[in-house]
């Protein structure tokens, strides 16, 4: 793409000779300015991500051994070691501390496969029903990144108001307007807050899934749908036999990148319930570690629920991007 | 090329069904935001039946709005733009060279996308403590502290991106402009950048969104006179009354400018995407 806005060099290729040839048999680290050049380019990203993201993370794994609760904070350095202590109270599925985990992991395993799922749908159709020009399409296509674009507390906090009981317009438009019988339900309290915490957190999620798709459909050449409607191709079998298979690259990333996102998913639930009422049905992961560690000063059990919760991740991830591997091989 | 009626139908529902999904939840920011705290406080209406700029004024009031909106602007730009000049060296060189350590890195790099945040909050934090104890560096309750975090954040999806992007403008351009005497940097600057606008604007957006909407590290990371929005924005409801419409009316006058640029820059976003992630 980038391409076009540069005008082609037409001894491009006579150049490249030149520089090659000058150099020996690591010609290539010379003509780009010594062999630590790259290094140098790199340092500061490393730098920041060490102190960031490498050792708070390596300094988390070791906090999962030790016993490190209020008294230790201070002086954390003399907390005792305990070995694989906080995984086993973490797993021991009988306690309470272990039941609420479990419960928290198959609430998030619910909300995650709902969300991503719809959210891929939604963006999906959106995509295909403004890939063709027509009058008023920018005006949907700008409407539908408002979501993404609002910060993710504030689209949140609506909700928030949107599903309270007496002053809310969830129950306003669901009993007064379309006259649904019974009483009003609490949506934030009980049962319910699992549908209110997917309906959020899909409002936020599906203007990005639609954002990547349409920018990958932009590469869709318009010319094979029409060689394909010569051939008699219905629409539905050009969306599954031309449309899908060209955004496969992106489905690909996108797929992942809402996964990882929506699994790790903090800011929905501490927004939507606040950090003092945490309905079970609303539970999500990390929302839990982070009460686990903060509210009982346990920062040893609440590690090691979240090295459980990464090694969780890394082998979904790695199965995933094993498995699309290996389709794209045979493919 | 004619729309068969089921593409129609299939069309306008699609339509009409996102439509409403996304309109309600900001007609109800909207018409809230002007309604007096008396009405907010009764059964929802959907036309509001009182007009009141009321809390347009109050929300100043019920919270330091002006400084939060100072903080959160300081932190974001400073975050957004240090960031790029880091990962459009990292882009760089991962774009350009091939040297030991290269996939080491880039692995390294996205899988830090899957650490969860809660993981390494506390170590985090307890690791700026004893820089500022060490150093004198104040890291904890600092704009500082929350630029620094934020900036990671932001910089492996801003490498990952700028390098496809990078990728894409032809090698033989930048070697012509290194032959002809300016080196690797100046090539850099004279070639790459340049064709790379489109992607630099895209990882801007997308830096500036991310730390604009981050809630965890900041109700850590900050104290009163350096919170940002995103904690300043739950304020308005530990107070005895929940204010609704001042809650509203905040969120409007958060989101407003975030939107408004994002929407004005979201071909340039959209064309980033296209040529750096989607490959």
């Amino acid at each position: 793409m980038s391409a076009t806005t540069v005008p082609p060099q037409p001894d491009s290729s006579t150049v490249t000779k030149r520089v090659t040839s000058r150099g020996s048999k690591n010609g290539q680290h010379r003509r780009l300015g010594g062999w630590w050049l790259p290094y140098a380019l790199l340092a500061p990203a490393i730098l920041f991500e060490l102190l960031i993201h490498i050792v708070p993370m390596a300094t988390g794994v070791w906090v999962s051994f030790i016993k490190l609760t209020q008294i230790y904070l201070r002086n954390w350095g003399a907390a005792p070691f305990v070995g694989l202590g906080n995984y086993s109270v973490s797993l021991d599925f009988n306690s309470a501390i272990g039941k609420s985990l479990l419960n928290s992991f198959l609430v998030t395993c619910g909300f995650t496969v709902l969300v991503v799922g719809i959210s891929w749908g939604l963006g999906m159709a959106a995509a295909v029903a403004l890939q063709r020009a027509f009058r008023g399409r920018g005006l949907f296509r700008t409407l539908f990144l408002i979501p993404y674009a609002i910060p993710i507390y504030a689209g949140i906090i609506t909700w928030k108001f949107m599903f309270q009981k007496d002053t809310g317009a969830v129950n306003h438009l669901l009993f007064d307007n379309l006259g649904l019988p019974g009483d009003k339900p609490f949506w934030l309290i009980g049962d319910n807050a699992f549908l209110a915490i997917v309906i959020v957190a899909i409002w936020r999620l599906w203007p990005f899934a639609f954002l990547m798709l349409m920018a990958g459909l932009q590469s869709v050449p318009q010319d094979v749908y029409e060689a394909s409607a010569v051939d008699g191709a219905k629409p539905l079998r050009q969306w599954s036999s031309i449309t899908l298979p060209m955004l496969r690259p992106v489905n690909v990333v996108l797929v992942l990148v809402m996964f990882l996102w929506t699994f790790n998913d903090f800011n929905t639930p501490f927004v939507l319930f606040g950090s003092t009422a945490q309905p079970p049905a609303g539970d999500l992961i990390s929302f839990h570690i982070y009460n686990a560690s903060f509210l009982t000063w346990n920062f040893g059990t609440g590690a090691a629920m979240s090295v459980l919760l990464l090694l969780f991740l890394l082998v979904v991830t790695s199965a995933y991007l094993l498995f699309v591997n290996r389709r794209s091989k045979r493919a | 090329m004619r729309d068969t009626v089921g593409t129609k139908v299939f069309r306008v529902v699609t339509l009409v069904v996102l439509t409403l999904f996304t309109v309600i939840p900001l007609w109800v920011m909207i018409t809230t935001s002007i309604k007096p705290l008396g009405d907010v406080q009764n059964a929802f209406a959907w036309i509001p039946e009182h007009i009141t700029l009321e809390p347009y004024i109050h929300i100043w009031q019920t919270v330091p709005l002006a400084q939060y909106f100072l903080n959160s602007l300081i932190v974001c730009t400073v975050a957004t733009f240090v960031s790029l000049i880091i990962a459009v060296f990292a882009a760089y060189g991962v774009s350009r060279w091939r040297f030991r350590g290269r996939g080491a890195f880039t692995t390294t790099v996205l899988s830090t996308q899957m650490f969860p945040g809660v993981l390494f909050l506390l170590p985090l934090f307890l690791i700026f403590v004893n820089i500022d104890q060490a150093t004198g560096i104040q890291l904890v309750g600092t704009r500082l502290g929350l630029i620094i975090t934020y900036l990671t954040f932001v910089l492996p999806f801003s490498i990952w991106m700028l390098a496809g992007y990078f990728d894409g403008i032809p090698r033989d351009l930048d070697e012509a402009s290194k032959v002809d005497g300016t080196g690797a940097m100046g090539a850099l600057w004279h070639v790459v950048l340049p064709a790379a606008r489109p992607g630099l604007v895209a990882v801007g957006i997308y830096s500036f969104m991310t730390s604009w909407g981050e809630v965890l590290f900041a109700s850590v990371l900050t104290t009163g006179p350096t919170q940002t929005l995103a904690i300043g924005l739950q304020q308005y409801s530990t107070q005895i009354n929940v204010y609704w419409n001042q809650i509203m009316a905040a969120s409007l006058v958060v989101s407003v400018p975030i939107v408004v640029a994002f929407l004005l820059l979201q071909r340039s976003f959209v064309a980033g995407l296209t040529a750096g992630a989607i490959k």
